[in-house]
């Protein structure tokens, strides 16, 4: 009669941890992993890679990253060979003229203003960059890079970077963070200012990294609850109302895909605008 | 209760294959991302962004430049076409000046001529006139004399013959009647 009790729990603790009702399956295709799942296909393992005690192992996020960045350079070195053709773009450089015009004419041109020119390289790549890996995120067997807390730091910290650098090169060392400081401020006042400027200038890029992984991340989980629910109800009448609602979610997240990569760039471009032209 | 701990640690270790959060910082991701990145971003620059760019600055001022030139030819052709109206219209005005000026020689002429015909005729007429006055005054001499001459005759005849009264009477009356006659 007398059970076992804590073999009963150990049981039941196993159990879930086995992969019962956890959110592991769901979280399978949003976290990063070790191989590439192309199941049912067969899986491709990642080669390991440690160098000097650090993991530094390749992962399904590092290989659409570099994915995207090989369609990039296909993409552009063909665009910009058509132009050595012939000024007159046609087909491929057509369209990616629009995204480029667009960035430099509604994102950094009135978001920097003057000498734009210098930043425009970092946020036209930041801009394509976030737009493929986002993009690539929706096919299927894809992975978004930019659902990773670590690759949208990364970035983050680029135009951390960016923003620091390019204040401190117009204005200069003293003159940048002496133009952080608001006009007028009663002097006791300074010290308090002076800790809040510096850590805005953190939570800037943090607020950056944040909201791209968010967005990106959210999107995918949706679309995986909403096709989780069929397996969850037990029953085949919910199939059509999850795919539904799944489709609407993925059609949502495209449009996403477009604006985050939008956010980002436009909001670097204004932080870098701000560092650069502290009058304004 | 040490394997109930170790359990609960397995499964949280371990929740199903995909373990962890999706806030877990991976240091190899980040070394990744950012070879990637700089990798793309130099690449980029170069292989992409300063051709398109370029060629892009390129065609906005090739395009501004035509616009300017096309703008300017306008111009330029509105001006000729104002100078060309203004030379016609002048040419215009000219002809019509010549044609007044034809006009009112040939008014001038006309005006002459007739003026001097009208002199011509009158200097015509007052020479006939003179003419006339003339023959006439001829003609009243002729017939004086000849009445005179007639008269002498008749008067020799009637001297001469000597004739009775009647005779004499009948005589002048067949004179004066030849003279009405001739």
């Amino acid at each position: 009669m007398a059970y076992n009790v804590e073999e009963v729990i150990a049981d039941s603790v196993h159990n879930a941890a086995q992969g019962g009702n956890d959110a592991g399956w769901m979280m399978h295709h949003v976290l990063d992993a070790r191989e590439l799942d192309f199941s049912p296909f067969g899986v491709v393992h990642l080669p390991e890679i440690h160098l000097f005690g650090m993991d530094i192992s390749i992962t399904k996020h590092v290989v659409f990253m570099w994915l995207a960045a090989i369609i990039l350079i296909l993409i552009f070195s063909a665009v910009a060979k058509s132009y050595k053709k012939s000024i007159v773009p046609k087909g491929l450089a057509n369209f990616v003229e629009i995204l480029v015009v667009f960035v430099r004419d509604e994102i950094v041109k009135p978001t920097i203003g003057s000498g734009y020119e210098k930043f425009l390289p970092y946020l036209l790549t930041v801009f394509f960059f976030i737009l493929t890996c986002n993009f690539l995120g929706l096919f299927p067997y894809g992975s978004t890079a930019t659902s990773n807390i670590s690759v949208t730091a990364t970035l983050a910290t680029f135009s951390f970077f960016v923003i620091q650098i390019g204040g401190i090169i117009k204005n200069g060392f003293i003159g940048y963070f002496k133009g952080l400081m608001p006009h007028g401020i009663p002097l006791w006042l300074l010290p308090i200012m002076f800790v809040v400027e510096i850590l805005g200038l953190f939570t800037k890029p943090f607020a950056l990294a944040v909201r791209l992984f968010a967005n990106m991340t959210a999107g995918h989980v949706v679309i995986m609850a909403l096709i989780g629910l069929i397996f969850i109800l037990k029953s085949y009448a919910v199939a059509p109302v999850s795919i539904g609602f799944a489709l609407f979610i993925n059609l949502l997240e495209v449009l996403v895909a477009l604006i985050q990569a939008y956010i980002f760039t436009i909001l670097s471009s204004l932080f870098i605008g701000m560092a650069v032209h502290q009058e304004h | 209760m040490a394997s109930i701990l170790n359990y609960a640690l397995l499964a949280l270790s371990s929740g199903g294959e995909g373990s962890g959060s999706p806030l877990d910082i991976n240091p190899g991701v980040i070394i990744w991302t950012t070879i990637t990145f700089i990798f793309l971003f130099l690449v980029l620059k170069k292989m992409a962004w300063k051709p398109i760019l370029n060629s892009l600055n390129e065609r906005e001022n090739f395009i501004r430049d035509s616009l300017e030139k096309a703008e300017k030819a306008r111009k330029e052709a509105e001006e000729l076409y104002e100078k060309n109206k203004q030379n016609l219209a002048r040419a215009e005005e000219e002809a019509q000046k010549i044609i007044d000026q034809g006009r009112e020689y040939a008014e001038n002429l006309k005006k002459q001529i007739l003026e001097e015909s009208k002199a011509e005729a009158k200097k015509l007429i007052q020479d006939a006139s003179a003419e006339i006055e003339r023959k006439n005054q001829e003609a009243f001499n002729n017939l004086k004399t000849q009445i005179a001459e007639i008269a002498v005759g008749a008067a020799e005849k009637i001297i001469r013959e000597k004739l009775d009264e009647e005779a004499n009477a009948r005589l002048v009356e067949k004179y004066i009647e030849d003279i009405t006659k001739g």
